[in-house]
């Protein structure tokens, strides 16, 4: 990544995917206050994106808006990682994909209110306090999934070993950013390790390290995330909504 | 709250249409003012208890879980209170359906907070039903199993983001005008489940105003898109109110009760008058050809919605019916898994605390 702008990116692309795919539970949760957690929390993300891209529209300086950002670029100038764009998958895969992204957006909103430039120290400062409360529920569920049945166990297990080899490429290095992400990582193990051991499940071991979404190159499913976000918009240019 | 960054337009109604927040401002005044003095003492060992019951509620007294009531009283309550409960949560699969598509980040917020308090509404009102013997559990399968219904207007399909604005204006507006009355319901729990409802109710209907105001002063292909919105959702709105008086099974026990204080008729009317003026700031038509003020009658005539449409519609044979049932179904069979983990998960905590208390 280069620069500010980039970084800004990133961070909204992650926020304004994970939102989009955690909406998609909308009225389909396993229950009802469930269904409302997952609509905070995609609200969460939602208000951070816009912060986010309306700050990296202002860094670029070419006239972009929130959702100039949102809905007119392709996928290969998304930033986001990968992580955030894989399917929901059952209910404990959007809890492993849940847990982990906050696990790491905690110390990476909390690094970023104490940076230099205040405008993303603001919006840090305001978003780590939602993180906490996403990696909180996260990780009762992570817990309870794990340690509740049988049949809820072998599926957290398989969640986490579809979901922790995308959590690599968060970490990667970035020395120039605002934070660099390879500083986070440690407290990133830090919080998940003893909540998977409380859930009574196995920290995967595999080195495999999927990554390229920083860099615009996602999986096959992104563009379809895409491809329903913006038909509406592209198909009026230049309306008011 | 989530997603109330907008402002209003022009002309939008600046409150609750037709001054009905007002309204629940008064019903909220009056349950505290009838809290204050207080109620009769309870029955005395000999007196009738049907006796007692009426004087109460012509007293504008509420009746509250632990009363006395009617059987027939309690099983209109719990049908109708579960059958808002259902149509809550069954209302968020339309509008649900955009959330993923809606133009503008500030329009997707707006849209996943509103359907989010639509959960929420659902969950006050069967919590608002249970305190009258039944749990949300057994409510929750009777909806499933076809046996309650929920609000037929839900039943019909959402095929353009307009849509989302047209329920707003004219399905929660609807919505406000049969409930304003609720918040007097002479049954404590659904008189303050409705105060709350019937708040955030108005606030959804002008966020939907707020939509088809700026597509009716849009490109001429937002403007079709709300008029042709409005053309779908006006006659089943109106369907909204039920059947004419006349035809009611329901109403006249529930006006004596003081559950209901207005008719079908009383309602459908007062909600075409306050939508006429509103349809002429959005610049949108009503699609009625014999609108028209009646001097006389001080009212709009209108024309009626075709309740053949409407009974094929609660019968079960509305465009969606089938789909909103199974999609209801499928996301409680899913979920089942997970609600069995959660349970276990909590057994094993309390089973725990018990060794280490022993």
């Amino acid at each position: 990544m280069n620069g500010p702008f980039d970084f800004t990116l990133a961070l909204a692309d992650d926020a304004l995917v994970a939102a989009q795919r955690l909406a998609e539970w909308t009225t389909r949760a396993p229950e009802m206050e469930e269904d409302i957690a997952l609509a905070n929390i995609a609200l969460d993300q939602l208000g951070a994106a816009r912060l986010l891209l309306s700050y990296a529209g202002e860094l670029e300086g070419a006239g972009r808006d929130e959702d100039a950002l949102a809905y007119l670029r392709d996928d290969r100038e998304f930033r986001n990682a990968l992580l955030v764009e894989l399917p929901n998958g059952d209910f404990a895969v959007t809890m492993a994909k849940l847990f982990f992204l906050a696990a790491y957006q905690l110390p990476l909103y909390t690094a970023l209110a104490a940076c230099a430039d205040e405008r993303l120290a603001a919006i840090g400062a305001k978003a780590r306090k939602e993180s906490a409360y996403h990696l909180d529920h996260g990780a009762l569920w992570v817990k309870r999934l794990g340690d509740g049945t049988e049949e809820s166990h072998r599926r957290m297990q398989a969640a986490v070993d579809h979901v922790w080899p995308y959590t690599h490429e968060l970490f990667a290095a970035d020395p120039a950013a605002p934070v660099d992400p390879a500083t986070l990582r440690p407290a990133f193990v830090e919080v998940v390790g003893p909540v998977l051991a409380e859930a009574t499940l196995t920290q995967p071991d595999s080195a495999w390290a999927p990554a390229g979404g920083r860099a615009g190159v996602h999986t096959e499913h992104l563009a379809y995330v895409l491809a329903e976000m913006q038909v509406l918009h592209r198909a009026h240019p230049g309306a008011n909504w | 709250m989530y997603g109330n960054d907008f402002s209003a337009p022009d002309g939008a109604p600046d409150e609750a249409p037709g001054g009905l927040l007002g309204e629940v401002e008064a019903a909220e005044a009056e349950l505290r003012a009838a809290a204050a003095r207080g109620r009769r003492g309870g029955p005395a060992p000999d007196e009738d208890l049907a006796a007692y019951f009426a004087e109460v509620v012509d007293a504008e007294q509420k009746i509250e879980p632990r009363d006395w009531m009617p059987d027939a009283y309690r099983r209109t309550l719990i049908r109708q209170i579960a059958q808002h409960a259902h149509s809550e949560i069954i209302g968020m699969q339309p509008e649900g359906n955009w959330i993923s598509r809606a133009p503008s980040l500030k329009r997707k917020a707006i849209l996943l907070a509103k359907v989010q308090d639509e959960a929420g509404h659902g969950l006050y009102l069967y919590a608002a039903a249970e305190t009258l013997g039944i749990s949300r559990d057994e409510l929750v399968q009777l909806l499933l199993d076809g046996r309650q219904k929920y609000s037929s207007i839900f039943n019909y399909p959402t095929l353009s983001w307009a849509d989302v604005g047209a329920i707003g204006w004219l399905v929660d507006g609807a919505a406000i005008v049969n409930q304003v009355p609720l918040c007097r319901c002479s049954y404590g729990p659904y008189a303050r489940a409705m105060i709350r409802v019937c708040k955030e109710e108005s606030f959804h209907q002008r966020q939907g105003y707020e939509i088809l105001h700026t597509l009716a002063h849009g490109t001429p292909e937002q403007q079709a898109m709300a008029q042709e919105a409005v053309d779908r959702w006006w006659y089943p709105s109106l369907a909204m109110f039920g059947p004419p008086d006349g035809d009611s099974t329901h109403s006249a026990q529930s006006m004596a009760w003081k559950i209901k204080r207005f008719s079908n008729d009383d309602l459908r009317q007062r909600f075409v008058d306050m939508c006429v003026q509103q349809a002429e700031i959005l610049g949108l038509r009503i699609p009625d050809a014999d609108l028209r003020w009646n001097e006389e009658r001080q009212a709009y005539d209108y024309t009626q919605p075709d309740y053949d449409e409407l009974m094929q519609v609660i019968s079960g044979n509305g465009p969606c019916n089938r789909e909103r049932m199974a999609h209801r179904r499928a996301a409680h069979a899913d979920g089942s898994w997970v609600r069995e983990a959660a349970a276990a998960y909590a057994a094993k905590r309390a089973g725990q605390k018990e060794t280490v208390a022993a």
